[in-house]
């Protein structure tokens, strides 16, 4: 049953093969059975889901199921659910139960879909190996020695270990399609705007976006369906119709051209990971694919701007978390300053407050021309260079990220190790473009995943290249052996 | 450039950050690190460049001034730490 696409389970709900009760239930067993070595939940909402899964198997037998009703998924720990602990992954909201639900959750339930519980990242996302979080690290199922990437661990992990059928993840800097290249996955970051971050508990509001991590492309589109369009309750979401990403996931990709980067194949990238990228390459052209070099000259400059921008707008995001409304509250406060600091201090883990401080310095007086309008100057000079790069491609490939997964600890002492884990990944979010990873092949019994870039809103073409590939490969199909 | 204890402590003191006195020198090690690594971008000729703000460039949407939340004052205070009356509680600000 966990093997099954979207749209076989779908059709084996709809033909009455067997119950959402009973579908939700195997995966409930899957999640008890694994998630102790794993930690990829944080939350399981075994009663809820269960509720919602007798709900879908009364549309499906009245006939009013859509194509998802009565399939579960597991949400990211950002997401905002109502009556259920919000935690994002932080001891400060540990305690904190949505009072409303995120836009995305809203939409994925009335499609009908059956929420397993929430899963476990990186605190407030600010992280590339889900190690950051309160609630312990996550392993990755390929080899739980190994980090299963951040800051969508969790969703990654419960995915490679098919405890969920697909999830939602989060991407501010990389954080759905880095963990997607580290656990095989398939892993879509649309365009800026184009999924609402309404009760999407914010981090970097600027390059925050939601997407699909699924077992497949087609999987990840028929997600992206339900998870995309306007939202008036959020002030950055784009009025634009949403097509139908599965109707060109089949169209040939004879002639796609596509741009690659001689940045993205430079100092840095491990030789294997960059063979296992050059042979994916190859399968294109043989698919009728054409190849062109290009070059995004400033991309060595995104993981610099990034750490200006993302921290500068964390630092202000955060601010909110102050123990007054919500959240952790310090023991006997002495005044409202102890209040402040101490409630912070005890709430936020070392990753944010490291954060917090850089965005605080990097905003106060004196230093704002030189650090955050320095860095939205850079951030214009990087996007352009993609404006360019467009001119001339369809999409840019490359890697996902330098190197399969590291070990746990691997980079705990060194953030800015940590942070170049992201350097391929880190300019997109900077120019607001699409991306995506998919499952490339394997180095050492690792998985590499392929990185492929699109221009603003053409995540059809995005799904439909990985598609594609998906049709001629086998390696996202790959389970790691202990959770088949 | 490099930090040092004091300008981390003013640093966590305008963030409201309780830190503890024996973090400080990773503190200072960490973020100074950090702001070598965004030196970098002091080597990028941004004159005549327009500062990015967002992604796609677009400007805040406006709504009609219209009242379209309901109180739900209760549901949202059923989570906050202290509260009474209908108010949030802090320690005493005014003596």
């Amino acid at each position: 049953m966990h093997n099954k696409s979207l749209s076989e389970l779908s059709t084996s709900l709809h033909n009455g093969e067997f119950s959402s009760v009973e579908l939700t239930q195997h995966y409930l067993d899957r999640i008890a059975a694994h998630n102790s070595s794993l930690n990829a939940f944080i939350t399981v909402t075994a009663d809820r889901a269960l509720e919602q899964a007798r709900a879908a198997d009364l549309r499906l037998q009245q006939k009013t199921a859509a194509t998802l009703t009565g399939i579960p998924l597991a949400h990211k720990d950002i997401f905002c659910t109502q009556g259920i602990r919000t935690s994002c992954g932080s001891k400060m909201l540990d305690n904190f139960i949505a009072p409303y639900n995120a836009t995305v959750v809203e939409k994925l339930n009335a499609a009908g879909m059956v929420t397993l519980g929430k899963t476990n990242m990186d605190e407030f996302a600010m992280g590339s190996s889900n190690e950051t979080s309160f609630y312990g690290t996550v392993k990755n199922p390929w080899d739980t020695d190994r980090v299963p990437g951040g800051s969508s661990g969790g969703s990654a992990a419960a995915m490679a270990a098919r405890l969920a059928p697909i999830a939602t993840g989060t991407d501010t800097g990389g954080s759905i399609r880095q963990p997607a290249s580290l656990c095989n996955l398939t892993g879509l970051k649309p365009t800026y705007g184009r999924i609402s971050r309404y009760g999407m508990i914010a981090f970097a509001s600027s390059l925050d976006q939601a997407g699909p991590m699924a077992k497949s492309a087609e999987d990840a589109a028929l997600l992206l369906n339900e998870m995309a369009g306007f939202d008036a309750r959020d002030s950055t979401s784009v009025e634009r119709d949403v097509p139908d990403y599965t109707a060109s996931l089949t169209a040939s990709i004879e002639g796609l051209r596509i741009g690659l980067p001689k940045e993205f194949f430079g100092e840095g990238l491990d030789p294997d990971v960059a063979a296992t990228i050059e042979a994916a390459i190859k399968t294109y052209v043989s698919l009728g694919a054409t190849v062109k070099q290009i070059s995004l000259p400033n991309s060595h400059l995104s993981v610099p701007t990034y750490y200006v921008v993302a921290p500068a707008e964390c630092s202000s995001n955060l601010s909110r978390m102050d123990g007054v409304r919500f959240g952790h509250r310090c023991e006997d406060p002495k005044d409202l300053l102890d209040l402040y600091q101490r409630s912070r201090g005890e709430g936020f883990g070392e990753e944010v407050k490291r954060r917090i401080m850089i965005g605080t310095y990097a905003l106060s007086a004196g230093y704002y021309d030189a650090y955050y309008l320095k860095a939205q100057q850079c951030r214009r000079l990087i996007s352009d260079d993609f404006k360019q790069a467009f001119n001339d491609v369809d999409v840019i490939m490359g890697p996902t990220a330098p190197t399969t997964a590291f070990n746990l600890g691997e980079k705990n002492d060194d953030p800015v190790a940590m942070y170049l884990a992201d350097i391929y990944t880190i300019s997109t979010n900077l120019a607001g473009l699409p991306g995506m990873s998919i499952p490339a092949g394997f180095v050492n019994g690792l998985p590499v995943g392929l990185q492929i870039i699109g221009n603003y809103f053409d995540e059809a073409r995005l799904l439909n290249v990985a598609h594609r590939y998906q049709q001629a490969t086998d390696w996202h199909q790959q389970i790691p052996a202990d959770f088949n | 450039m490099s930090l040092d204890k004091s300008d981390v402590e003013k640093i966590a003191h305008l963030a409201r950050l309780a830190i503890n006195e024996n973090d400080i020198p990773d503190y200072v090690r960490d973020l100074t690190n950090i702001f070598e690594l965004v030196e970098q971008l002091s080597t990028a000729d941004t004159s005549d460049i327009l500062p990015m703000a967002h992604p796609l460039d677009a400007n805040q949407r406006l709504r009609a001034d219209e009242v379209t939340e309901t109180n739900q004052r209760d549901l949202f205070q059923s989570i906050a730490p202290k509260t009474e009356a209908g108010v949030y509680l802090v320690p005493q600000v005014i003596e």
